[in-house]
């Protein structure tokens, strides 16, 4: 049985040891290389970790792809910033109304899809549709500056109110706090009896609504949890920007991004986003940085090339491929 | 604003019809071989430049481009098959959706690296203008592309009907392995069936070149929209797109005038939305 596969929790093909090893080395290795594009990079790498892990619960775990995970990043982000600006409300306090307000966003779109029964690629172009239709809606909402965007009001660094301008080093801590954070509350659930119904139910969901899982229950709760979490996310990365606008956050390619991730790391797979994310975000950044100059567009152009190669040559991801090697040596070793 | 609803009803049907050829190719390959085809507003898109290229080096009139741009978009989708589509035929959802956006994503940015961002018009057409009647406007590039795709859809449905590649292709998309078993080929059956969704395209694309800005992010749009008209008229099926295509291009023209021409956009989604959790095989799907 697929569920059954070795190397599906991360934990099994290594053992636990690797994992501190590189948690000590994500922690020192923005105090040794100094360079703030660098910490640009790392930030983004542990959000988009963040958010690639989010995702896969609900596109890897319970086998619902969903296109339309930029609305809760979007929401995450302008509830934090709206709130803090005309309210006054502490940017911590108003990161988790974002991830609850995009949870309501979630439930509007889960709540018809799982109720109707969308699957595949009905369910994958309707989140799609509802992303796009948001998207619409942000860029033309003048009290959130519509398409102008939206400015974080400045305040002197501080830690209670999320801002530093000295140094990006605390926003790349807080991020990855949120990335650790995260991967260990994946690997609670996807052990816990939820992580088997979700497995379960991408498996053969009606077989598992005969053994008397809750099917509909458990969609729903993983559909909260992702959209809670990829708002959080969000949240800081709007906090983090200090200035965004619809298209950065609500875009299509933001959602995809999430996708991408997943897929090239190993989608179904503790370690498989965090894989993803390490390797597509700073190709990413880099290839920008270096051949974006200009809007010719060279970097997506390399990116599309490399998608459809990973696709056609690795569908399992980049985790999928190593875990073929190192079942090779053993079986060469006996 | 009431008064501007009969000119809103003729632009949206003209534009409507050219939603369908659009959609009609999407809809072919959606139905025969279950794939999403992100890369088909990009096909599009290639077919607008072609026109315009033609048009700019060798003073070749969109009109006389139309053949030009059904072949070239005809083999690249044949080339797009053999090198990508294939492979991938058996992989899951997941896989084939993101190969497709691959491969747009790397048509679309190799548009944007070759030609520039810039919006650029095929200045004097010979198609241009607009007459009135009765005080409705029809713009004539607008009203020879909806005639130009109402008889391609024709056409590819009396192809799909009633030649015996046609029937292949059904059998194919009904059955696959009782088409192998009668002696199909399928591989051949889903290249050709690719084409000729790259050639509906093609032809849309030289078409919409007469009065549509051509740019490397032209396809988005058209893509999007070729989505809803497909689920909404149903996966596969040609008269249900061309249906469909009539139905957004005149919810959205008309909804432009009555809510605002922002939101045209979402309400074609919100449409799509509303049919996919109604009625999830669309209004003429199987």
């Amino acid at each position: 049985m697929v569920t059954m596969q070795r190397g599906q929790l991360g934990y099994g093909l290594w053992g636990r040891a690797p994992w501190v090893g590189l948690l000590a080395i994500v922690i020192m290795l923005p105090l040794i290389i100094q360079r703030p594009f660098f910490h640009h990079v790392m930030i983004m790498l542990a959000l988009y970790a963040t958010m690639g892990e989010a995702w896969n619960l609900v596109g890897g775990y319970l086998g619902y792809v969903s296109f339309g995970h930029a609305v809760f990043f979007g929401i995450g982000a302008y509830t934090t910033a709206v709130l803090f600006a005309n309210f006054n409300v502490n940017p911590w306090a108003g990161m988790v109304i974002g991830g609850l307000v995009a949870v309501g966003a979630a439930a509007i779109i889960a709540y018809p899809c799982f109720r109707f029964g969308l699957r595949g690629h009905y369910f994958a172009i309707a989140t799609m549709a509802f992303g796009e239709i948001v998207r619409v809606l942000f860029l033309n909402w003048p009290y959130v500056g519509g398409a102008t965007g939206f400015m974080v009001p400045l305040h002197k660094d501080s830690f209670a109110l999320l801002q530093f301008h000295q140094s990006k080093l605390p926003y790349y801590y807080i991020a990855l706090a949120m990335a650790v954070a995260t991967l260990v509350i994946m690997k609670l659930i996807i052990d816990s009896k939820l992580g088997y119904y979700l497995r379960a139910i991408r498996e053969d969901e009606e077989a598992a609504e005969c053994l008397g899982v809750p099917t509909s229950l458990v969609k729903h709760v993983a559909f909260y949890i992702s959209a809670f979490i990829v708002a959080l996310a969000g949240a800081l990365y709007g906090q983090y920007q200090l200035y965004f606008d619809p298209p950065m956050v609500f875009d299509l390619m933001v959602s995809v991004n999430m996708v991408l991730i997943t897929l090239f790391g190993g989608r179904g797979t503790i370690a498989g986003p965090l894989l993803g994310a390490a390797i597509f975000v700073p190709l990413r950044e880099y290839t920008r940085a270096w051949l974006g100059g200009g809007g010719r567009g060279l970097d997506y152009m390399i990116l599309g090339l490399l998608l459809m190669v990973i696709v056609v040559s690795q569908p399992k991801g980049v985790l999928g491929f190593l875990e073929r090697i190192v079942r090779r040596k053993a079986y060469e070793k006996g | 604003m009431i008064a501007y609803l009969p000119q809103a009803l003729v632009s949206g049907f003209l534009m409507g019809l050219i939603y369908s050829l659009v959609s009609v190719g999407l809809t072919i390959i959606w139905g025969v071989m279950d794939i999403i085809n992100f890369a088909h507003g990009d096909f599009l898109m290639l077919a607008m430049f072609i026109a315009f290229w033609f048009y700019t080096l060798f003073g070749f009139d969109p009109l006389v481009s139309i053949p030009l741009a059904a072949i070239g978009i005809f083999l690249l989708a044949s080339i797009t098959y053999r090198l990508l589509i294939k492979r991938i035929l058996k992989e899951s959802l997941l896989t084939t959706l993101l190969a497709t956006f691959g491969l747009a994503l790397f048509l679309r940015n190799s548009a944007q690296f070759l030609w520039r961002a810039d919006y650029r018009t095929i200045l004097n057409p010979v198609l241009q203008g607009s007459f009135s009647v009765a005080g409705i406007y029809v713009s004539i590039p607008k009203l020879v592309g909806a005639l130009i795709s109402v008889i391609t859809v024709t056409l590819v449905y009396v192809f799909m009907k009633k030649t015996r590649i046609g029937r292949a292709i059904q059998a194919v998309s009904m059955d696959r392995e009782a088409a192998l078993l009668m002696g199909i080929n399928a591989d051949r059956i889903y290249n050709i069936t690719f084409g000729i969704g790259g050639a509906c395209v093609g032809i849309a694309g030289a078409l919409l070149a007469n009065f549509y800005p051509v740019s490397p992010q032209a396809g988005i749009f058209f893509v999007i929209i070729a989505f809803t008209c497909v689920a909404l008229g149903g996966f596969g099926s040609i008269l249900g797109s061309l249906i469909a295509g009539v139905i957004i291009g005149i919810v959205e023209s008309v909804g432009g005038v009555l809510i605002g021409p922002a939101f045209k956009y979402a309400i074609g989604f919100l449409i799509y939305l509303l049919v996919v959790l109604i009625r999830p095989k669309g209004l003429f799907g199987w």
